[in-house]
């Protein structure tokens, strides 16, 4: 005779519920399979961008353009007039960056990157923003508050130090050139490049001295 | 109008975290979306539109200023574009989602889950 065990086939429901993906996953699932399907997208393409920008893409690139800034002055020159052009010396274009501008910290002057929309930003030389990059507080509060902002990341700015604040889009997006620390005459690329902070060519880093003292 | 208290990511160095996708799936709309940009299939600054105003959206309705919500209205805005595009129609995603949930269901566990053609 057949049972009805109720307990068990609530136990058995919760067993095969616990294997199924999240809402949002089963959704990015229906999306993937029916572009896959209408040739909009190409699941290899997709696989590998994830694998590219969750490992190998990321910040250490745009250090590296930093680093040659610091020790060329015609390619810190040439960043500066056309960022979009300098940064295919390393072939690190691609539409992910669209069109950049690279913008350079003084002793006077302190430069902060925001996109007030989304989250617009360098991927192709930053990677994928960082989380504080993309939330409604650092988009709004950036642009109204930038020296609060600036002081929760830990950096102080004189009053003298003007700050300047970038909102990117999709068109154009932006790279800070950190000050070269003190006392680094004589380093090479590699050497300056791990100095470097993500946070400084977004802005919410200064003083790259302070990092070498904590490295 | 200020949010509560606890939907602030304050200091912002809380919400930095190690890794850079928290689940897969939040890759994936990225990917999808940058693929489909790269190929003109969408346009970068119909991307950042509609994404900025599902972002919006999540503010408004007090949803927390994550990266969850972020990730899940870049999921809506995919999703979005694209119905409004004529890629894709609400019944066809609607009817593959249930078709994954199903092959899921059935699938034993430990087993790749595929779609059966």
């Amino acid at each position: 005779m057949a049972t009805f065990d109720t307990k068990n086939i609530t136990k058995i429901h919760q067993a095969l519920h616990s294997h199924l993906p999240s809402d949002s996953a089963l959704r990015v699932k229906a999306l993937e399979s029916l572009l896959v399907e209408k040739g909009l997208v190409n699941s290899e393409t997709i696989d590998a961008w994830v694998e590219a920008y969750s490992e190998e893409i990321g910040p250490k690139r745009g250090a590296k353009i930093i680093a040659k800034a610091w020790l060329d002055p015609s390619y810190k020159q040439r960043l500066l007039e056309d960022a979009t052009a300098a940064i295919t010396e390393f072939d690190y274009h691609g539409h992910a960056t669209a069109h950049l501008k690279a913008v350079e910290n003084t002793s006077s002057v302190h430069n902060l990157v925001v996109c007030t929309l989304c989250s617009c930003y360098p991927f192709s030389i930053l990677g994928v923003a960082p989380n504080w990059y993309k939330t409604a507080a650092y988009r709004s509060r950036a642009v109204r508050e930038p020296r609060s902002v600036l002081l929760e990341f830990g950096v102080t700015l004189d009053d003298k130090v003007k700050v300047q604040v970038w909102d990117s889009t999709a068109e154009l997006r932006y790279l800070v050139i950190p000050q070269r620390p003190q006392d680094t005459e004589g380093w090479n690329e590699e050497q300056l490049a791990a100095l470097v902070t993500r946070n400084s060519m977004i802005g919410t880093d200064r003083d790259l001295n302070s990092n070498r003292g904590e490295a | 109008m200020s949010k509560p208290e606890e939907n602030r990511p304050l200091p912002f160095v809380t919400e930095d975290g190690d890794t850079v996708f928290g689940e897969a799936w939040q890759a994936q709309v990225l990917a999808m979306a940058e693929n489909l940009i790269s190929s003109s299939k969408i346009t970068a600054s119909d991307w950042s539109n509609i994404l900025g105003a599902e972002l919006r959206k999540a503010d408004a309705a007090g949803a927390p200023d994550n990266s969850e919500t972020y990730y899940l209205s870049a999921l809506s805005a995919l999703e979005s574009l694209l119905l409004s595009n004529d890629h894709l129609t609400s019944d066809e995603i609607r009817a593959r989602k249930e078709i994954w949930e199903r092959a899921y269901l059935s699938t034993p566990h430990g087993q790749p889950v595929e779609l059966k053609n």
